[in-house]
């Protein structure tokens, strides 16, 4: 507070408070370069394969034998899709649960213990998630489900646990903003706190908890080390949730080692849908913020 | 006080990296020892990681010498040192008869061991059941003398030079059925096969531990003496070529590889030594 006082002259905190926004500016800029860069450089690898092979044999072929010169990504596409589905199907609704119970149940004594919890799971690094998901979630498939355990259900259930705290954290916090009156105006008409709960802040909140299913969503598209661990990564359509599959990412992380010319540039077209399923889900998330306005 | 340490710390990040520029500039100069100069390895991408290390402990010994490794695959390889683009071609396969040169060196042997898990009874498999099976073309365990169970096939990934020498050796250049799980290192197959009752896999002799069991091909035993006689069908050879007789830089680095130090870094990295010392069994 007093060094404000003290400043000397409004010029040179003037040219100070240039200085500041024009390094600022820098910053930001430089970012965004970083994100054009990336941008360019993998459709400039990428899309060239994607006109050679053929958009449409590229994406709805199943056969992906790059060393003969085959790139079909229907396998993967199927795969990063079917491990995406399984984790929302089971993650939602707990996710949903759970950010009700935390922002209109739970004392704030429980919320003092759990909130925390919940952004530990959102910092523990995937590999982790990976390696439990080998040691203990695969051989429980193996052993009582049948199959090689590697399989969709067990990426369901990993990824689902990692986009949990992701969907909690933004839908919890879309069911606090919804105002207080809201709440009781509908207890004073005599509604039942769960009547209050399912007709009024749920609707009331409802774009906030579609951004976070969607941005859970894109977590999960975009997850790659410990999916990669744990789908088995054949590139084999799924005949069942006990099938091994693999996904969009693990397809370029497993061959980048040694793949060279074509195989090379297959990996980055393989990129380059993958950029442009998550510019979609991006795309979703601002219509709907959108509509909320 | 504090803005000033900043600048004294970003002037010695300047200083350090200018250091760094002119230094590595300078390293190439001529010394004086016939150990100076570049050379150039091109050829078998399954020989490349080999080649790599190699040529790291190399440079680390000879200073002013610089050896580039370059992958592109064996046929490629031979290519580049006929035309002389590159200095030493490296094959992981037998030169055909118009690839011959006199100035061929074996520098290890590869031996690919195909495992299952320790409890499963099968010990000896022919080399057709081998390639049957990771075709896909027998499916259950029962069909080779196991028990009634599907058999888990478990392989490296597109591209990898372990993978492409197993297809080429024991299954006749087919491609490994797309049941195959997939993993991208020898020691994560070893680690599905050896948690799997029902999974077969291949990985490098290097690697080969009590976790899993390696079976028998064709009756013999994947053992690096078997490996190097050949009588273990499932082997190739790693070739260094030159088009003429090796001298200078090129003359004292196939001495260094087949040197028992260079032996023992092969060695260390998976392969079968060709020069095996004494106290090895």
């Amino acid at each position: 507070m007093n060094d404000f006082r003290k400043k000397p002259g409004i010029d040179r905190s003037g040219i100070k408070e240039v200085f500041i926004e024009g390094l600022l500016l820098i910053s930001a800029l430089a970012s965004i370069l970083a994100i054009f860069l990336i941008i360019i450089f993998v459709f400039a690898k990428g899309l060239p394969l994607i006109a050679k092979v053929g958009v449409f044999k590229f994406l709805f072929s199943s056969t992906w034998d790059p060393v003969n010169g085959q790139f079909g990504i229907a396998t993967m596409i199927a795969g990063s899709l079917a491990i995406t589905l399984g984790a929302l199907i089971w993650a939602v609704p707990l996710g949903l649960a759970l950010s009700i119970f935390l922002s209109e149940i739970a004392s704030p004594r429980i919320k003092g213990i759990m909130v925390p919890m919940i952004e530990l799971l959102a910092g523990l690094p995937s590999v982790i998630y990976g390696f439990f998901g080998l040691v203990i979630i695969v051989p429980f498939i193996r052993d009582y489900l049948g199959g090689p355990g590697f399989s969709i259900l067990a990426g369901s259930v990993i990824l689902g646990i990692m986009v949990l705290p992701t969907i909690v954290n933004i839908a919890r916090d879309a069911i606090t903003v919804v105002p207080r009156e809201y709440r009781e105006g509908s207890l004073a008409l005599g509604a039942t706190q769960w009547e209050t709960i399912s007709r009024i802040v749920l609707p009331s909140a409802s774009s906030g908890i579609i951004t976070a299913i969607v941005l859970g969503m894109g977590r999960a598209v975009g997850e790659t080390m410990a999916v990669v661990l744990i789908t088995g990564n054949v590139t084999r359509m799924p005949e069942s949730i006990l099938s091994p599959v693999r996904s969009m990412t693990g397809n370029v992380v497993l061959e980048m080692g040694y793949a060279t010319g074509d195989h090379q540039l297959a990996l980055f077209a393989t990129g380059v849908v993958l950029f442009v399923f998550i510019i979609i889900l991006n795309a979703l998330v601002s219509v709907g913020r959108k509509e909320r306005v | 006080m504090r803005k000033n340490s900043l600048w004294i710390v970003m002037a010695l990040i300047l200083i350090g990296f200018f250091v760094w520029i002119t230094g590595y500039g300078s390293s190439g100069e001529p010394g004086g020892s016939q150990v100076t100069g570049s050379i150039t390895i091109a050829g078998s991408s399954s020989v490349q990681p080999f080649s790599e290390i190699l040529a790291e402990e190399f440079m680390a010994q000879y200073t002013e010498a610089r050896v580039n490794v370059q992958g592109g695959g064996s046929s490629q390889g031979i290519e580049a040192v006929k035309s002389g683009v590159a200095d030493i071609g490296a094959s992981s396969r037998e030169l055909s008869p118009e690839e011959k040169t006199p100035y061929e060196y074996l520098i290890a042997k590869d031996g690919i061991v195909i495992v299952v898990h320790p409890s499963n009874p099968i010990n000896d498999l022919s080399l057709e059941q081998v390639a049957d099976i990771f075709t896909s073309r027998i499916s259950n365990w029962k069909e080779v003398g196991g028990h009634d169970a599907d058999i888990t096939l478990v392989s490296r990934e597109a591209g990898s030079g372990t993978r492409e020498g197993f297809e080429t050796l024991a299954l006749d250049k087919e491609s490994v059925s797309d049941r195959a799980l997939i993993a991208n290192s020898t020691g994560a197959i070893r680690m599905i096969v050896a948690d799997d009752r029902n999974a077969i896999g291949y990985i490098s002799l290097a690697i080969l531990d009590y976790t899993v069991k390696p079976l028998k091909i064709n009756g013999v035993d994947p053992t690096a003496e078997n490996i190097l006689n050949d009588s273990y069908p499932v082997n190739r050879p790693f070739i260094y070529i030159t088009n003429e007789e090796p001298t200078g830089l090129v003359l004292t680095f196939i001495s260094f590889v087949l040197s028992e130090e260079g032996q023992r870094i092969l060695h260390d990295e998976g392969v079968v030594m060709v020069n095996p010392s004494d106290d090895d069994h």
